[in-house]
């Protein structure tokens, strides 16, 4: 600094800049540029990281709320129990014409000329075609509502949802825009009678995937995901702490553990979906394991986490003390016994923070898993790891392809969702590290 | 008996192993004078060794033996196929569906099935909901009767053979244990043994990937030339649904290799001075306070997947630009028509850019903090600015360094999958032309192997063939940046 000094007080003294040029001003004038540079690049990384989080942020979170319109639904027993069999007949109560309780009960509601068939189709239109379901469950779950009239909450048609998220321009005209004014009118109505809000859409967590954007969730791709992560927890886990282990303490410095490095260090960077190849190749047509299943999956994953995790081990076991060794030997200990007694233990904290950010790395992994036939259309919730399942990532590819206006909402709600996790797992990962690691 | 229920056995087994062990070093190391070698858990691991061992070892080769040699016996009473000139590859598949269907029927239909002939068998599948192919034979369901047969007949001498094992190992363990009995230096060696293993994966996942890929390669390149495959300009490979001449389509790699390389380039052309400079201001000017908010909100976009990358090129970066070229030669032609299409080169490789911001950033920082205090100091002490010295002295002594992050990083720009099928397009092309779509090669792999394929066809195995060429390519590009740091890293010592 004090040369900073000198050389500004003889820049400031007009003597001495005449008698002897030395570039300082140029030179300074790019030095202040160079600085520049650097925090324009900064700039930039952070100001695509807001973008990023706002675009997905700003059109996700209304995908968490969802239009439903309140209708009172008359469970009539002509229509629900036709043959009366008193709610036994469980088949036929399952199989009943619920849309028709619907319809009428909108068309009452709204009050429309039952025989006006053109402002019925538009008046049914409002509701989501997903209310088979929904009235089914609630007659199956209570007999009794059989002949009752009960206020039903619907999910409305994904048209009506984007219309009241404000996704519409609903300025065009008439014919150019899904919904018709008649519509809107009806619309309006419901919404002055409080009939029409905008409620928690718990679906979202519970539904698998589906063509209809109101009924489709992310819940059958969460539990797909977790079978995934619990399959490469439990292989990556002790198979990467066993090799480290190996590497790091026991191993001789010899050829085929060079050659094992150099192995290890290069499938770190093989392409992710090169591991996907792999998985069909060998797991999938060798030895003829089910496409599309969550153990294949996480198979896949769990080759392609290993060198992350053996990497974060043996930094993990190279920071223990060879005091802490030296100790465990002179006491008498094995040298077995001093890897598993001693350093193991110490090491863990590092081990465990290495494994949660390489598991945070496959959830996020979406190519290989496409491979091995995991983009199927799944919409039940996945039994077994045996069973064909899909996974967060790959949900959300699938529904980056969808068309619709509701799915780009849908699509960023399970980006927000899989950020969650992966924000909560790096979390863990923080406070473990500040938590338990050691210094030494 | 399924394999895991005969697994849970052995380990059961395994499990009283241990605890007998246990028990008798206990008791003896108390009636002797002498003190036991070992304590008692080495002991109980001892048998439990002696218990799980031997046994696991003979139920994995059973288990890839036993497909084996019923195929080979099928194969030998099959002469009606050859006859027929059926493909006997072809005809086991059926066999194998015939008998996986044989199995799905209730046990009082089973009988009757057995006898039935290949058409009255097709019905009752059908019946059933059960799916076989539609070319079977009668002599087809005798084999599967007497495939199945066998496999039961394996299945139940496996079941037998592995727990007597399981047994005897145990027996023999438990009989072996003595006071002077060095039980843990030989447990010890077992799990010596466990972790070299598990250091082999990865020779095997690596073996894995190349031999994996490499037989389907040879098997494309049976059915296309490889100068075809290699110096083709044209990507047109038809489709391999059923009933569709397979041997129509033409498989150039050329345009897919020059789409990777482009959009490689372009990433490459955002992502390094970005990451170079954000790197070099972090580690040469920014304050402790400012690098330790930054660094890791940079790091934040390595973190996230690149799926979400993919998503906010699609719906963002490339309606974005497209919208602003259309308003851009509004401006000057007076046409509003965009002149970016929304996936394009430009997309792809400045959203791909923003992803490898950290990579390079990253890893440039560790390497230029490497650079020792001296040289700074000897730097500054001659009277250079920071920026001199970070490009006079600094930069110099880091290049090998820099250099092979630049390789790895162009390596996963290579590699990377997810922004590209979003962003830059199916359409194979050649252009120079960034503001079109182009293809990669990882897209078409994607392309090929998604969506219901017949997989013994070129357009599938094609995929392989493109998968070796990314991984020969992304192997180059590992190692010369290995050898790079290995052989011209300066030690400052």
């Amino acid at each position: 600094m004090t040369d900073l000094a000198v050389s500004e007080a003889r820049a400031a003294h007009p003597a001495a800049s005449e008698r002897r040029d030395i570039g300082i001003k140029r030179r300074y004038a790019a030095e202040r540029r160079f600085k520049l540079y650097g925090i324009v690049a900064i700039a930039i990384g952070l100001i695509f990281l807001v973008a990023l989080l706002w675009s997905v942020f700003s059109k996700g979170y209304t995908a968490f709320f969802q239009t439903e319109i309140r209708v009172p639904i008359t469970f009539d027993q002509s229509i629900v129990d036709p043959k009366n069999s008193g709610g036994k007949d469980t088949k036929a109560l399952s199989m009943a014409n619920y849309p028709r309780l619907v319809q009428n009960g909108i068309v009452a509601l709204l009050g429309i000329d039952p025989s006006d068939r053109t402002a019925v189709r538009a008046a049914n239109a409002l509701v989501s075609q997903s209310v088979r379901g929904q009235l089914r469950d609630i007659v199956l779950g209570d007999i009794t509502t059989i002949g009752k009239t009960q206020e039903v909450w619907l999910y409305a048609a994904s048209e009506v949802d984007s219309a009241e998220k404000g996704q519409y321009d609903l300025s065009v005209e008439e014919s150019r825009r899904p919904l018709k004014d008649q519509q809107l009118q009806w619309l309006q109505q419901l919404r002055d009678d409080d009939r029409l809000q905008q409620r928690f859409n718990w679906g979202f967590f519970t539904f698998g995937g589906s063509s209809r954007a109101e009924t489709a969730g992310v819940g059958v791709a969460i539990v797909g995901s977790i079978y995934m992560m619990v399959i490469v927890l439990v292989l990556s886990l002790p198979i990467g702490v066993a090799a480290s282990i190996y590497l790091e303490e026991f191993a001789p410095k010899n050829r085929l553990t060079d050659f094992i490095e150099v192995n290890i260090n290069n499938l770190a960077a093989v392409p992710s979906i090169v591991y996907g190849l792999l998985g069909l190749a060998v797991f999938v047509n060798g030895f003829g394991l089910p496409r599309s299943a969550a153990v294949v999956g996480g198979l896949v994953l769990t080759l392609m986490t290993l060198p992350t995790i053996i990497i974060a081990t043996r930094a993990a076991l190279k920071a223990v003390p060879p005091s802490i060794r030296a100790a465990a030997l002179g006491l008498g200990a094995s040298k077995t016994q001093m890897v598993f007694h001693h350093v193991l233990p110490l090491a863990m904290p590092g081990i465990l923070t290495g494994t949660i950010i390489g598991l945070a790395h496959a959830l996020g992994e979406t190519a290989p898993l496409l491979l091995i036939g995991m983009v199927a259309f799944v919409a039940d919730y996945p039994s077994s790891p045996m069973a064909p399942s899909t996974a967060l990532p790959v949900q959300i590819y699938m529904w980056a392809n969808e068309a619709e206006r509701a799915f780009v909402e849908r699509t960023s709600g399970a980006i927000i969702v899989l950020l969650a996790f992966l924000a909560l797992m790096n979390i863990t990962a923080i406070i473990l590290r500040r938590r338990f690691e050691r210094r030494w | 008996m399924s394999t895991s229920a005969i697994i849970a056995i052995v380990l059961l087994i395994a499990a009283v192993g241990f605890t007998l062990g246990y028990r008798k070093s206990q008791r003896l190391a108390a009636g002797s004078a002498q003190k036991a070698h070992s304590r008692a858990v080495y002991h109980g691991m001892f048998v439990v060794s002696w218990a799980l061992i031997p046994s696991l070892i003979l139920l994995a080769g059973w288990l890839i033996a036993s497909p084996a040699l019923i195929a080979a016996d099928i194969h030998a009473d099959m002469p009606e196929a050859i006859e027929n000139g059926t493909n006997p590859r072809l005809a086991y598949q059926m066999v194998e569906g015939i008998g996986a269907g044989l199995r799905a029927l209730p046990a009082d239909e089973q009988d009757a099935a057995a006898a039935a002939s290949a058409a009255d068998l097709r019905a009752m599948f059908q019946r059933r909901g059960i799916m076989v192919a539609s070319a079977s034979e009668d002599y087809m369901v005798e084999l599967a009767v007497k495939r199945n047969r066998l496999e039961d007949y394996s299945r139940i001498a496996m079941s037998a053979v592995v727990i007597l094992l399981a047994v005897a190992g145990a027996a023999y363990g438990l009989s072996q244990i003595a006071v002077r009995l060095r039980a843990r230096n030989q447990v010890e060696r077992v799990v010596g043994g466990i972790l070299v293993l598990a250091s082999s994966i990865a020779i095997l996942t690596t073996v894995g990937i190349i031999f994996s890929m490499l037989f389907e390669t040879i098997d494309f390149f049976g059915r296309v030339s490889p100068t075809s495959f290699f110096f083709g300009t044209v990507w047109d490979p038809g489709f391999a649904a059923a009933g569709a001449d397979p041997t129509v389509g033409q498989f150039g790699l050329i345009p897919l290799l020059a789409g990777t390389l482009y959009i490689a380039f372009v990433a490459m052309l955002v992502a390094v001075p970005i990451g170079l400079f954000a790197a070099i201001y972090m580690s040469e000017y920014a304050s402790r306070g400012v690098r330790s908010t930054v660094k890791p909100l940079l790091e934040l976009l390595a973190g996230i997947p690149t799926i979400v990358y993919g998503f906010f090129a699609l719906v963002t970066v490339g309606p974005f630009l497209r919208d602003m070229s259309a308003q851009l030669n509004g401006l000057i032609t007076g046409n509003y028509q965009n002149f970016i299409q929304a996936q394009s080169v430009i997309t792809a490789g400045i959203v791909m850019g923003v992803m490898l911001i950290p990579f390079v950033s990253s890893l440039s920082d560790d390497i230029i903090t490497a650079v020792p205090r001296s040289l700074r100091d000897g730097s500054f002490g001659l009277g250079a600015t920071r920026s001199e010295t970070v490009k006079r002295v600094i930069l110099p002594a880091a290049l090998p360094g820099i250099v092979s992050a630049l390789l790895l990083t162009a390596s996963r720009a290579i590699g990377e999958t997810m922004i590209v099928v979003l962003a830059a397009g199916v359409a194979a092309r050649l252009t120079l032309n960034p503001f079109e779509a182009m293809t990669t090669v990882t897209v078409k792999i994607v392309n090929q192997l998604t969506g219901d394929l017949e997989f013994n066809s070129p357009q599938t195995l094609v995929a392989f063939a493109l998968g070796i060429t990314l991984f020969a390519i992304t192997l180059c590009l590992n190692i010369i940046a290995l050898v790079i740091v290995r052989k011209y890293r300066e030690a400052y010592e």
